[in-house]
This record gives structure tokens, C-alpha cells and sequence, in this order.
């Protein structure tokens, strides 16, 4: 039990961060329209693409005579890159049809 | 000098993300907002690629390896998402989503085979933590996603197994243990953490094999706020800001649309989450459904009766994506407009595959935004609607979520079509809807079917209507 809460007392910044960030996300989101509840998952679903930043670290740290590491490794960036370059063009895909909305009325 | 730059393009790379997801909640900015992301996306990427250092030692680069993948991965992208039918959409997003899961996974591996709990500060290793959790959620996110995946493709089958929630329990709890036990020892590389890992890749089957395609839509969503704290725990475990701030806003958003949508389909999201939902609930209300007879309407007279309304309200369901007719359903739309009828679209928060889907697909054939509306704006307007057309949608029109306690959808918001004058129900035939249960809106009086190929019908009632 003492482990755990000097645990917490010495990452207290990062849990301050992580409920403000909560709070943050949950006041974005909120007053959508329904409308745009499938774009806005695609695009939420691109940003936690975020996590190819963390293959890159791996990537970069990893020693060049550990194959193993350099194989998982090069997965996760592919994997990664998927998730975020798929993502954000979806999303933009699905969003290019709500620009041209009310030009194409009347012959 | 280099590694303040790295911190101010992850601050900067942080700050588009909450912008980002921002302007994606108002159709004006939308766009705007998924590319500021993307351009974020892209400063966090490079300035990693070229600023981050070791804190005690200069990096060893694989620079060949990571632009390899990073080219790879790019062009995959970029095809498939090019290639995506816009019916297709949201297993296209459930697959990238899985593919942002096995990334948080893989990393937690990595990790943890250079991990010596022995020189964790303190005995509670924190970081050994992060990893069990990171690799754990990250794994159920991946498995289940590809199931969601290939269950929207219809390529696998709802399937429950005997004590599947049991099952699902007694799983769950077990990667508890195994996660405990994992925390206690301190032994390095332990091959207890591969057996966590095949279970979490079993428990995402499992979670998401029961669950019947309608609710596939809480399903993704869920899977995608779980892939955000996935990779919110990589940032943890690195110190790394913008990975922190994506996957915290991602986690807390998505969980917020995932309850927003349970809400819509009156559920709970413990339901959700033990996977108790779905397939097992088909027997319901499928009784006295045998005797009664439909009524058939004429493309003929459906076409006069549309044509002498005043206002008409199309309901589209999944069953218009499938036909491909949204383009047609404009034309119908249009050319009823031009005879002087009113014109508006229904959009039930759940039609289609979903939230949103619906709008996306009549966007994609021009059908102006304002023509489409919301449930509770529609729902009050409907006893003075003339003729409502429910384009392969059932569910989202069954009153018994108004008046059958003993229906699965029992408490379902619905769209309340049966108070408008006349209903017509375009649909292939009898069978019942994704829910899997009967409708007893198809044997009320106001009610005429018009069965066959959606697109097929409303092709035949253009040409009718254009006639007359």
C-alpha cells in the first residue's frame, strides 16, 4: 500500500495531467451533432495513431544485433503509420462529402 | 537544445490534437480540423524521428528500418482508405483501429524484454504496470477489432458459445491474477507475460464473437477509446507528452461517444462490456407473428400516393447502403420536390452501421445537410406527415420498443413512423432485421410493403413518378 501511494506522490504532475486531459476530451466531444458521430470517431481513431511516435522511440533505442526487437519493431511502425495515414484519410474522405452540401440544388 | 525543440513540436503536436478533435465536432470546420491533426501527426513523427535522444546515451538508429516501415505503412494506408466504398466505412475504421492496438501491444513487448524489475526505485514497479496494462488493452483492441472487422464484411458469422459470458468473466479475472502475479515477481523476461498476451488476444474474440452486427457500432467505438488508452499508457511509460495528450483525449472521447450511443440503443455499458448483448436475445418476441398478413402496395400507387402528398419523410436504413441507392433515393427525392412535396430525412442516431454512417452516405449523393434531421426533431412532426418510405430500416421503426416490455429493443427510442398517415416499407422480403426480431409494424393497417431490391424499386418509382 505505502508503495503504491508514493507511487502516485511521485508521478503526481502525470495524474494531474491525466484528469485535466479527461475532462478536456470529454468537454471536445460533448454538443456534437449525431451527424457527425462516425467522422469524429475516425478522426479520434487517427489521433491515437499517435502511438507510432512510441514505435519510433522503440525503434530507435533498439540495439542493432537484437533482430527480435528490430522485427516486433519494424511491425509496430508499420502498424502504426497504417493507423494514422488510414485514419486521417478516411476521415478527410468521408468529410469531403459534407463540403459540397447545398450547391448542387435545382437543374 | 534539441530535445527543448522536441518538446515544444510534441507540445505543438498535442495542441492540434485538441483543436483538431474540436473542429471535427461542427460540420463547418470538420475538415479542416481532421488535417490540422494530421499536420500535428506529422511534426510529432519527424521531430521524433530526428530529435529524440536517450537520456544517458546517444541513440543507436535503425533510420532504414523506420522509414521503411514508415513508407509501408503510408502506402497500405493510403490505398486502402483510397479504395474503401463509403458503405464499407466503419469496418475500414475498426481495421485501423486494430492496427493502432497491435502497435501499443508490440511496443509493451519490446519493452518488457528489456525490463529488470529488480532495478524498479521503488517495489512497486510502476512501469512494469503500464506495460501489463498497455499490452493487455492494446491485444483485446487488435483481436476484437479484426473480429468487428470481418463481421461487417460479413465474412464471420455471430456466434455464441455455451457460458460465453461465464466464459468471458472467467477470463477476465484471470489476466487479473496473471497480471498480479506478473507485478509480484521480479524475475526478468517472464514467460508468464506471453500467456497475458495470448489471453488478452483471446478475450478480444471473445468479447466481440457474441455480438449481433447491430450493436457493432458501441463495439468499435469502445475498442477505439480502448486502443487511446493504450496508447496513452506507451506515453506514460516514455514521458512522452503528445502521446499522452492523443490517447488521453481519444480514451475520454471515444468513451463518451461509446455512452452516447448505449444511450441511444437503451443500454447499459456494463452490458456492454461482458459482452452480454447481442445474438443470444433472438428468441424474443418472434410469437404470433404466423397469421397475420402484409399488405402489398403497387410501384404504381405508390408512385400516385407519393406524388399528391405534402410531405413525405424517408427513413434510410442499412438496407439503402447496401442496395447502393442513395443516389437514386435523391433523384426520387428531388423529382417529388419539384411536384411541390416536402422532403425530409429521419436519421435514427443508430441507422445504418454507424452513428453518423446515414448522413455520411446521403451526403456522398448530394442530399443537402438541412434536408436531413434528427430523431427528436422529426419525431413530433410525424402524425402530420403524409407518407413515410422506410428504406431498408426495420428496427429503428419497431413500435414494440415502445409497447412490448418483453422485446429485446424494449426502450429503444424509435422513430415513431406509425403515427403518420401512410407507411411504405421498402425491403427484400419478410425476414427480420439485424436485431433479429419480428416487426409488427409491417402488419398495421396504414402499412403497404413494396419487397424487392431497394435500388431496384426506387429506380422503378422514379420512372413512375416522372410520368405521371
Amino acid at each position: 500500500m505505502e508503495n503504491i501511494l508514493s507511487f502516485l506522490g511521485e508521478n503526481m504532475d502525470m495524474i494531474y495531467f491525466l484528469i485535466l486531459a479527461v475532462l478536456l476530451g470529454v468537454e471536445v466531444i460533448s454538443n456534437v451533432p449525431a451527424i457527425l458521430h462516425t467522422p469524429l470517431m475516425s478522426g479520434a481513431n487517427a489521433i491515437h495513431g499517435v502511438v507510432i511516435v512510441g514505435a519510433i522511440i522503440v525503434m530507435l533505442q533498439a540495439s542493432p544485433d537484437d533482430y527480435a526487437a528490430q522485427i516486433i519493431g519494424f511491425l509496430a511502425v508499420v502498424m502504426g503509420t497504417l493507423n494514422v495515414v488510414g485514419g486521417f484519410v478516411v476521415t478527410d474522405r468521408m468529410l469531403e462529402m459534407f463540403k459540397k452540401k447545398p450547391t448542387t440544388k435545382k437543374q | 537544445m534539441s530535445l527543448n525543440i522536441l518538446e515544444i513540436s510534441y507540445l505543438i503536436a498535442s495542441l492540434t490534437f485538441v483543436i483538431g478533435l474540436k473542429m471535427l465536432s461542427h460540420p463547418d470546420t470538420a475538415r479542416k480540423g481532421n488535417r490540422i491533426a494530421g499536420i500535428g501527426m506529422l511534426i510529432a513523427i519527424l521531430a521524433t524521428i530526428f530529435l529524440f535522444q536517450d537520456y544517458n546515451s546517444a541513440k543507436i538508429a535503425n533510420y532504414g528500418l523506420i522509414v521503411l516501415g514508415l513508407l509501408v505503412g503510408t502506402i497500405i494506408g493510403n490505398i486502402m482508405a483510397k479504395k474503401v466504398k463509403m458503405t464499407s466505412m466503419p469496418q475500414m475504421v475498426s481495421f485501423f483501429n486494430g492496427m493502432g492496438g497491435a502497435c501499443a501491444a508490440l511496443i509493451a513487448i519490446i519493452e518488457f524484454r528489456h525490463h529488470d524489475p529488480s532495478l524498479a526505485l521503488s517495489s512497486f514497479d510502476g512501469a512494469m504496470l503500464i506495460m501489463l496494462l498497455g499490452l493487455t488493452i492494446g491485444s483485446v483492441s487488435f483481436s476484437g477489432s479484426l473480429i468487428a472487422y470481418g463481421k461487417l464484411e460479413g465474412k464471420i458469422n455471430d456466434r455464441v458459445l455455451p457460458f460465453n459470458q461465464a466464459f468471458n468473466m472467467a477470463m477476465l479475472l484471470a489476466m487479473v491474477v496473471l497480471m498480479v502475479i506478473l507485478m509480484m515477481g521480479d524475475q526478468m523476461n517472464n514467460p508468464i507475460f506471453y500467456l497475458l498476451l495470448a489471453l488478452a488476444l483471446i478475450y478480444g474474440v471473445m468479447f466481440v464473437m457474441p455480438i449481433g452486427g447491430a450493436d457493432m457500432p458501441v463495439v468499435i467505438s469502445l475498442l477505439n477509446s480502448f486502443t487511446g488508452v493504450a496508447a496513452a499508457l506507451g506515453g506514460f511509460l516514455y514521458g512522452n507528452k503528445a502521446m499522452l495528450t492523443g490517447g488521453i483525449l481519444v480514451g475520454s472521447a471515444g468513451t463518451i461517444l461509446t455512452i452516447l450511443m448505449c444511450k441511444a440503443m437503451n443500454r447499459s455499458l456494463t452490458n456492454v462490456l461482458l459482452g452480454a448483448f447481442g445474438g443470444a436475445k433472438a428468441g424474443g418476441s418472434s410469437k404470433e407473428a404466423g397469421d397475420q398478413t402484409v399488405r402489398e402496395i403497387s410501384i404504381n400507387d405508390a408512385s400516385v400516393l407519393l406524388s399528391y402528398s405534402h410531405s413525405v419523410v424517408i427513413v434510410p436504413g442499412y438496407g439503402l447502403a447496401v442496395a447502393q441507392a442513395q443516389h437514386i433515393c435523391h433523384e426520387l427525392e428531388q423529382m417529388l420536390e419539384d411536384k411541390g412535396v416536402e422532403v425530409n430525412y429521419a436519421i435514427h442516431p443508430v441507422a445504418g452501421r454507424m452513428p453518423g454512417h446515414m448522413n455520411v452516405l446521403l451526403a456522398e449523393a448530394d442530399v443537402p445537410y438541412e434536408k436531413l434531421k434528427e430523431m427528436e426533431e422529426v419525431n413530433p412532426k410525424l402524425s402530420n406527415t403524409d407518407v413515410v418510405i422506410v428504406i431498408g430500416a426495420n428496427d429503428v421503426v419497431n413500435p414494440a420498443a415502445k409497447n412490448d416490455p418483453s422485446s429485446p429493443i424494449f426502450g429503444m427510442p424509435i422513430l415513431e413512423v406509425d403515427a403518420s398517415k401512410n407507411v411504405i416499407i421498402l425491403k427484400r422480403g419478410m425476414s427480420a432485421g439485424y436485431a433479429g426480431i419480428e416487426n409488427e409494424l409491417f402488419f398495421y393497417p396504414k402499412t403497404r410493403m413494396l419487397f424487392g431490391d431497394a435500388k431496384d424499386s426506387l429506380q422503378k418509382l422514379v420512372s413512375e413518378v416522372k410520368e405521371l
